[in-house]
């Protein structure tokens, strides 16, 4: 049983970025000069990643491509080292594109730095969870820092009013969860998803039938499903659970908005995807259809609202419901196939490609988004008027950026798309791809908007150019170059994919 | 007492925090009915971990886990309140309406 050097190596990233979080305090204390703290902070980064590099080499050399830690807590396998260095990567951009940003903060920035490690760690360990117990800690070790650095601006009311906002429904969301863990508990005798030896079972083992006819065959593990689908629905931001996405997106610190829209995004996928398939795979045939729905209507009413809005950061949040909408189709689609003979990681294949691309298009918008906002400080559609003449640069990647998230070719939003909806079509679900297909036709009206009042509007009085700051521009042409390539050459992101699907399935 | 009364008992709690979170007013009052409906899920839990013959410690474990974390959120819950009452002078939920549509 007892701690073993094995154990450590497997979670050393995480070990590994919270070091680095303390360190990165500790240092803005000694050091006058704070582009040295923002460098060690980029260039720290390079351990963990490292660390996860060399874990992923390790599993792809074992015959069972996986590795648990810690009595079973811990799953390492290449889905969970697939999301490991997404979120890293998602960290170094963010960091960078958020100097300038973050300079308002003076001598807080460095606790600011820290506290976005700290809730990356737990998103780090989020998808690498081996029984529910992980789950819920490394949920709550994401969770508290960002409620932190959602009220960071402490003189807005707004700010603080994200922060109270996104702590109440989280706290209610983990409550909800916790009493489906505990149901799932109830109904299984057990809290792992992940067997670690033949002595110690997951729950998928130990699912029995005691009312017949009823989905999942048991009035607890339903009762349990629906509460932790509830629980992950906040995370996920899934209608009817989305409420407070757009209010968090628009007072948190932009910043802040991006890193949840894109990091907190993802591992929340990535936790369902280990839950529902790992634990609760056998009895997918219940649930895919409760995605499926889910699905169109997530992406639905977030397109639908998005239309409406004003404000850039409020826009933004609409517009990442309305694309959660069409992950879940990738969702539902595992579903439907589980326990065939064919292609059954399509699906999840699908899911992780999107997310990958949708980290890249979605962080690229709010790059462009941050640096323009930190200069004009306004939010709204109407002050990004005249930008196509005012900052060519910024404007051009914002444009492409948009072009992206609506879907057309060539860029890796389209490919995305393409998967999903491939998915969907080769699981039984064509009715969900075409309304996927029309979803995308609605967000062309609010997304393509932007880039009509950019380049088509005149600036309405300032009309002084607007440009970003070094490292900015840095990332934001990474975001950007990253959406081409991937869109046009798909191939590296989704063998990456199909290596974590594949992982994915065998721990079923 | 079996196991059906810790069950009634801890939905009853959980269900009088879900109302109390919908109904209270005061931003405090809404944060201790959070605590209500995690410490209902402990009494499940605790209870179910004393039955279940299987596997007696995981239902312990995470009851222990719950507290901690509960008492984190708290810390952090009352500064940011504490914020609001500086900022506004109350605590009152339904006047927090900066940001709608």
């Amino acid at each position: 049983m007892g701690l073993t050097s094995t154990d450590i190596y497997l979670i050393s990233p995480e070990l590994a970025l919270a070091g680095l979080a303390l360190a990165v305090v500790l240092l803005d204390l000694a050091l006058k000069n704070k582009t040295v703290v923002l460098g060690v902070a980029v260039v720290g980064l390079l351990v963990p990643i490292a660390f996860a590099v060399s874990l992923w080499v390790r599993v792809d050399g074992l015959v069972f491509a996986r590795e648990t830690g810690f009595n079973g807590s811990l799953v390492i396998d290449q889905f969970a080292i697939f999301f490991k260095l997404l979120l890293l990567g998602i960290l170094v951009l963010v960091l960078l594109a958020s100097n300038e940003y973050t300079g308002r903060f003076r001598r807080y920035q460095a606790e600011f730095t820290g506290l976005v490690f700290f809730s990356a760690t737990g998103l780090m360990l989020l998808p690498a969870a081996g029984d529910l117990i992980t789950v819920y800690v490394a949920l709550e070790l994401a969770s508290l820092p960002i409620v932190a650095l959602a009220a960071f601006l402490k003189m807005q009311a707004r700010s603080t009013e994200a922060g109270l906002k996104y702590l109440v429904l989280s706290g209610v969301s983990s409550a909800v969860l916790l009493y489906g863990f505990a149901l799932l508990y109830a109904a299984t005798g057990t809290m792992r998803i992940v067997s670690p030896s033949a002595a110690e079972p997951s729950i998928a083992q130990m699912l029995t039938v005691t009312h017949a006819g009823l989905p999942f065959g048991n009035v607890a593990v339903l009762a349990g499903v629906v509460l932790v689908l509830a629980g992950f629905g906040f995370k996920l931001s899934m209608v009817p659970f989305q409420m407070w996405t757009p209010d968090v997106y628009e007072g948190a610190p932009t910043p802040v908005s991006a890193f949840l829209a894109v990091a907190s995004k993802s591992a929340a996928f990535a936790v369902v995807l280990r839950v529902f398939y790992s634990a609760l795979g056998d009895v997918s045939a219940d649930w895919s259809l409760v995605f499926a729905a889910l699905a169109a209507v997530t992406m639905s009413v977030g397109n639908l609202v998005a239309i409406a809005q004003s404000n850039v950061k409020r826009l933004l949040g609409y517009s990442t419901i309305a694309h959660a909408g069409y992950m879940l189709v990738g969702v539902a689609a595992i579903a439907a196939r589980a326990g065939d003979a064919g292609d059954g990681s399509l699906g999840i294949v699908s899911v992780l490609f999107y997310l990958g691309g949708y980290a890249a298009m979605n962080l690229a918008a709010f790059f462009a988004v941050i640096a323009i906002t930190n200069r004009t400080g306004n939010e709204t559609v109407r002050g990004l008027a005249g930008l196509g003449q005012r900052s060519p640069l910024l404007a051009g990647m914002l444009a492409f950026a948009l072009v992206s998230l609506t879907g057309i070719p060539p860029t890796v939003g389209f490919m995305g798309k393409l998967f999903v909806f491939n998915a969907a079509i080769n699981t039984g679900y064509t009715w969900l791809a075409v309304i996927g297909v029309i979803n995308s036709v609605v967000s062309a009206y609010y997304y393509l908007n932007i880039v009509r009042v950019m380049y088509l509007q005149p600036a309405d009085g300032d009309a002084r150019p607007v440009s970003a700051n070094a490292p900015a521009t840095v990332a934001l042409a990474f975001t950007s170059i990253a959406v081409l390539l991937f869109g046009l050459w798909p191939t590296g992101l989704l063998d990456a994919a199909r290596a974590a699907a594949t992982a994915l399935l065998q721990t079923l | 007492m079996t196991l059906v009364h810790f069950q009634l008992l801890s939905a009853a709690l959980f269900a009088l925090g879900v109302y109390g979170v919908l109904a209270r007013r005061s931003a405090v009052l809404v944060l201790i009915s959070i605590e209500l409906m995690l410490n209902a899920v402990n009494v499940n839990l605790v209870a179910w971990a004393a039955y279940n013959h299987f596997d007696k410690v995981t239902g312990l474990v995470i009851a222990v886990f719950v507290i901690t974390v509960a008492a984190a959120e708290v810390a952090l819950a009352f500064a940011i309140v504490l914020r609001l009452y500086r900022a506004r002078g109350s605590v009152n939920v339904d006047e927090i309406d900066i940001m709608r549509g």
